[in-house]
């Protein structure tokens, strides 16, 4: 046996977007093990839960993390409301489940530029985030904000969208499809790309499973689990199948990324042909009292918040498990075996979002 | 990739005008919904304290008595939740964002100018 050394990957490393360690046993440029340790940017959200009033802390909510904001709030509104027992409008939550694929169409946008910056293909990441833009304008132009929206609100959303901008919007959209198609061919045939992640970093199908791996990482092992199966906001009146790709290495959670935003615009297609007409908001009154959890599909996966109220303003308890949490148990399963060289591509293979995972 | 592609979209983009902003020489797109930063009328406010008390990132102090309102610019979030709660809708939502700053400000004061109107006198009574 060669002899081991220790190397430090993170927290500041020039591919990492944000600061997760990882303690790296090497042999030779064999990874053999992996040690995890997270905790350089909590805030403390979860304990602000008990000093503002539940209708604002919304907002809070909506901060946890910049990229999958509107989910957030979404999963946040939807547990009090579950507590409260309150009937939103349909299209109230027509309208969420327009933003919430939205902001999947901008997150794995935004993913899929930084994974093609890891691999040192710069063009192509610049190409990536030239398409986000437009998707961030439709945001900013429906919401008012580009990345944080704030257009959730317990009992209905803030704002409504006229039918002249829905159409808009998808025939924008229709524009779009043609240059992601393009984008996406690059990451799916390219094959400079393909002899960087294929046969890199496997899951096997069962190991996901246990490790408890969720969302593109989970799908790219072969499992068809989706949190929008669950029918949450008017996904169950809207016709998707996942998307799943089965070899379980980086080239199969890059393609489920690629593949699962045409199923978006897929998704907000319908919607916009199905949405109905009347009010997006009812009038909320009382405090919440009980608990509650919800689930829903975060772009990086399942996303879990258990809310607890006692009948006052405030909320007592507010616990929330984010998607990178889980994948990370996944991420060292991953790891063990790789070349240190792969490392970068294997870490952001799982989308990771540590401002998320520490709240 | 094909090389045709890639020259294709090697051509397209230079002939395209440029994807980015020279921000902060040209101002950032701007929609009408844009949250840029919260302004207010101070001869209608009536020192309610409601958009204090709302306020998730305690950016704003209201004080009744020396008739100030004060905003942090840097702590708020631009969330509109002021805006919304305001009885007498004296905040208002600009759509331009606040210039970048490399010094930190304190808040900003405004003096309230308001003044409550007298209640009218009851003329019933006089004429008997």
């Amino acid at each position: 046996m060669s002899r081991q050394i220790i190397i430090p990957f993170g927290p500041q490393h020039p591919v990492l977007p944000e600061p997760i360690h990882l303690d790296l046993v090497l042999e030779d440029e064999i990874v053999v093990d992996v040690i995890p340790s997270i905790g350089y940017v909590h805030r403390g959200l979860e304990k602000l839960v008990e000093r503002r009033e539940y209708t604002e802390y919304v907002y809070v909510a909506e901060r946890i993390c910049g990229i999958c904001s509107f989910v957030h709030g979404l999963a946040y509104c939807q547990g009090v409301e579950g507590m409260m027992k309150i009937e939103v409008p349909e299209r109230a939550l027509y309208l969420r489940t327009i933003w919430s694929e939205y902001s999947r169409l901008h997150s794995h946008l935004l993913t899929l530029g930084l994974f093609a910056d890891v691999l040192g293909f710069e063009n192509l990441f610049m190409n990536a985030w030239r398409l986000r833009e437009h998707i961030l304008d439709d945001m900013e132009a429906t919401t008012g904000g580009r990345v944080i929206q704030g257009s959730c609100k317990v009992g209905g959303v803030r704002r409504d969208i006229s039918s002249e901008k829905l159409d808009q919007m998808v025939s924008g959209l229709n524009e779009l499809e043609k240059e992601m198609k393009e984008l996406t061919e690059v990451f799916l045939r390219d094959s400079s790309i393909k002899s960087r992640l294929c046969g890199v970093g496997i899951l096997p199908k069962k190991e996901a499973y246990e490790y408890g791996a969720v969302g593109p990482t989970l799908r790219g092992s072969g499992w068809s689990i989706d949190a929008r199966k669950l029918g949450y906001a008017a996904f169950s009146k809207l016709n998707f199948e996942p998307v799943v790709e089965t070899q379980g290495d980086c080239y199969a959670r890059c393609a489920v990324r690629a593949k699962e935003m045409f199923v978006s615009i897929d998704l907000i297609r319908q919607a916009v042909q199905k949405i109905p007409d009347g009010s997006v908001e009812v009038k909320v009154t009382g405090a919440p009292d009980g608990e509650y959890f919800t689930r829903v599909e975060q772009p990086r996966g399942e996303l879990v918040h258990y809310l607890k109220g006692n009948g006052t303003k405030n909320l007592v308890r507010s616990r929330v498990r984010t998607p990178t949490f889980t994948n990370i148990p996944p991420l060292v399963a991953m790891l063990k075996g790789c070349e240190l060289a792969d490392v970068p591509v294997i870490v952001h293979s799982i989308d990771p979002c540590i401002g998320c995972a520490e709240r | 990739m094909g090389i045709f592609e890639m020259v294709g979209t090697v051509a397209r983009s230079v002939f395209r005008k440029p994807a980015t902003l020279m921000y902060p020489v040209k101002t950032a797109k701007i929609t009408p919904l844009s949250r840029g930063h919260v302004v207010i009328d101070v001869s209608r406010c009536i020192s309610c304290r409601i958009c204090q008390k709302k306020c998730p990132s305690q950016a704003i102090w209201v004080e009744p008595k020396e008739k100030t309102w004060q905003i942090n610019r840097l702590r708020c979030n631009v969330c509109n939740s002021c805006v919304e709660t305001c009885p007498v809708k004296c905040l208002t939502m600009d759509t331009h964002y606040i210039p970048p700053v490399t010094v930190r400000p304190g808040a900003e004061l405004f003096h309230i100018t308001y003044v409550k109107p007298p209640k009218p006198e009851n003329t019933a009574e006089k004429k008997d």
